[in-house]
């Protein structure tokens, strides 16, 4: 491991995206629209209180899945990709650099959006709101990592936004926002409970209502993190440097 | 021993991609200290020979020495650089943000960024970014970075296509200063009449090394006044070339 090659691939995806001043708007205010469109939606309902904290694990997760695995696809399709895996930097580093920049991306856009959910759509927090910010922004970091470990199993733009539906959309099926993830049929119910979006929606709950103490929380932001750890090792073992 | 080895030797090299074999069975020896020429037609496999010398292919059977290491070895990775087809850089970094990432990837001196830009003539453009570039000054960039770590081998990809013939001219230029300072180039390009401007040609069809020569050598051989009047007449001598195939 090599900090120089992993922070110069992390300043200069960076780079490439403040040339990008719209990505960043629309990556920084569409999670906000979308909460508040639901907010707006439920109006005088309950139900914005009941699946809210479930949106902000949602729309993070997916929009950090679909910007990381482009950015990284575009790496494969230029040639750049090719010509740094004929240079001294190793996989992992190349991984790693991409999960950095992307993470402090997520950290910004997971600041904006609960800010805007708590303070502008009124969304009540039972539980710590660091703590809801703590999971927000791993969960955005899970959508990251699994973006970078789904490009290398993409060879079109065509695949790559099809890796949407295969990927993000049963966990949101079985997250628990449509049906709670305890009147799940058994089998569906077993499967969730392996699927890291469950977790992040789960621990997002479990702060607003205040319904857990911090140390079942800490254990579900582990869970997490377990799957960041994961994907980001199964993408550099995946990346592999001699291709057909 | 990396210092008299030759700069290049593969050994009965088959690639296939696909169901396809697209070299069958290449065996060649470049020595070190000239700008060599790997000419013939698009789709004649002359990517693949290139990517399988920078240790990005992977290879059906026989070898690849580089330097005197096995193509793809740790070892070689500053040593060698690499210069794709489509210019590999990235279009939305300026020309200097783009040399400055690769220097840190290459653990490269801070010196060796105005170096490139000055050999490669874009010391004016360093501040541009690439994706308002023309198409010769994006070759320009992408051959920079392949020269960033002063490597004694360079492998480049049709540098020269698309290019004016001003430009081509400074480039083949470098490409002779390069070699007299001791590196060894090997240059694709499907244009036939940029054969006179190498010291070796390698002329490659269909997957197969069909002559290993030097330009004056591929005129006498044939007889032929062009070089592409030449290489027509090389590939119809060719045994296994009569019908288009083996």
């Amino acid at each position: 491991m090599n900090a120089r090659r992993t922070f110069a691939t992390a300043g200069r995806a960076l780079q490439q995206i403040r040339h990008d001043p719209r990505t960043v708007g629309l990556l920084l205010v569409v999670p906000s629209l979308l909460i508040g469109l639901i907010a707006w939606l439920f109006v005088d309902t309950p139900v914005f209180e009941q699946i809210g904290p479930a949106m902000l694990a949602l729309f993070p997760f997916t929009i950090m899945f679909l910007i990381t695995s482009i950015a990284t696809l575009r790496e494969r399709r230029t040639g750049t990709l090719e010509r740094l895996l004929t240079m001294p930097i190793r996989q992992l580093e190349f991984i790693l650099g991409y999960a950095i920049a992307f993470s402090l991306l997520a950290l910004l856009q997971a600041a904006v959006t609960v800010s805007f959910a708590v303070w502008v759509c009124g969304l009540t927090i039972e539980g710590s709101l660091w703590l809801l910010f703590a999971i927000a922004v791993v969960d955005a970091i899970l959508g990251t990592t699994l973006g970078l470990l789904a490009s290398a199993f993409a060879r079109t733009e065509f695949q790559v936004v099809q890796f949407m539906p295969a990927l993000i959309f049963p966990q949101i099926l079985l997250g628990g926002i449509f049906l709670p993830r305890d009147q799940l049929p058994d089998f569906l119910h077993f499967i969730s409970d392996w699927l890291p979006l469950s977790h992040a929606i789960d621990a997002l709950n479990a702060v607003a209502t205040g319904s857990h103490d911090a140390a079942w929380i800490g254990v579900e932001l582990l869970i997490i993190a377990a799957f960041i750890v994961g994907f980001i090792v199964l993408g550099a073992i995946t990346l592999r440097r001699r291709t057909p | 021993m990396p210092d008299t080895a030759p700069a290049i030797e593969c050994e009965s090299l088959r690639v296939r991609r696909g169901k396809k074999l697209v070299l069958h069975g290449i065996t060649v020896t470049v020595p070190c200290g000239q700008v060599v020429g790997l000419l013939g037609p698009s789709g004649g496999g002359k990517t693949t020979l290139m990517r399988s010398i920078v240790g990005v292919q992977r290879i059906a059977s026989g070898s690849v020495q580089v330097l005197g290491l096995p193509s793809g070895d740790a070892r070689l990775r500053r040593l060698v650089g690499y210069s794709t087809q489509a210019a590999s850089i990235y279009d939305d970094l300026t020309v200097r943000q783009n040399l400055s990432y690769f220097r840190s990837v290459l653990g490269a001196r801070a010196e060796d960024i105005d170096r490139v830009l000055q050999e490669t003539a874009l010391s004016d453009t360093a501040g541009q970014l690439v994706a308002t570039l023309s198409g010769g000054q994006r070759s320009r960039v992408s051959l920079a970075v392949a020269m960033l770590s002063s490597p004694p081998l360079l492998v480049l990809d049709e540098p020269t296509v698309g290019l004016d013939p001003v430009l081509r001219e400074d480039l083949w230029n470098l490409f002779h200063d390069l070699a007299r300072g001791g590196s060894t180039l090997l240059v694709s390009s499907h244009v036939m009449d940029e054969a006179t401007r190498c010291d070796r040609l390698l002329l490659m069809r269909d997957g197969d090394l069909v002559a290993d020569l030097t330009p004056s050598e591929l005129l006498a051989r044939t007889g032929a006044a062009t070089a592409e009047e030449a290489f027509l007449a090389i590939i119809r001598q060719h045994p296994k070339h009569r019908a288009g195939g083996s």
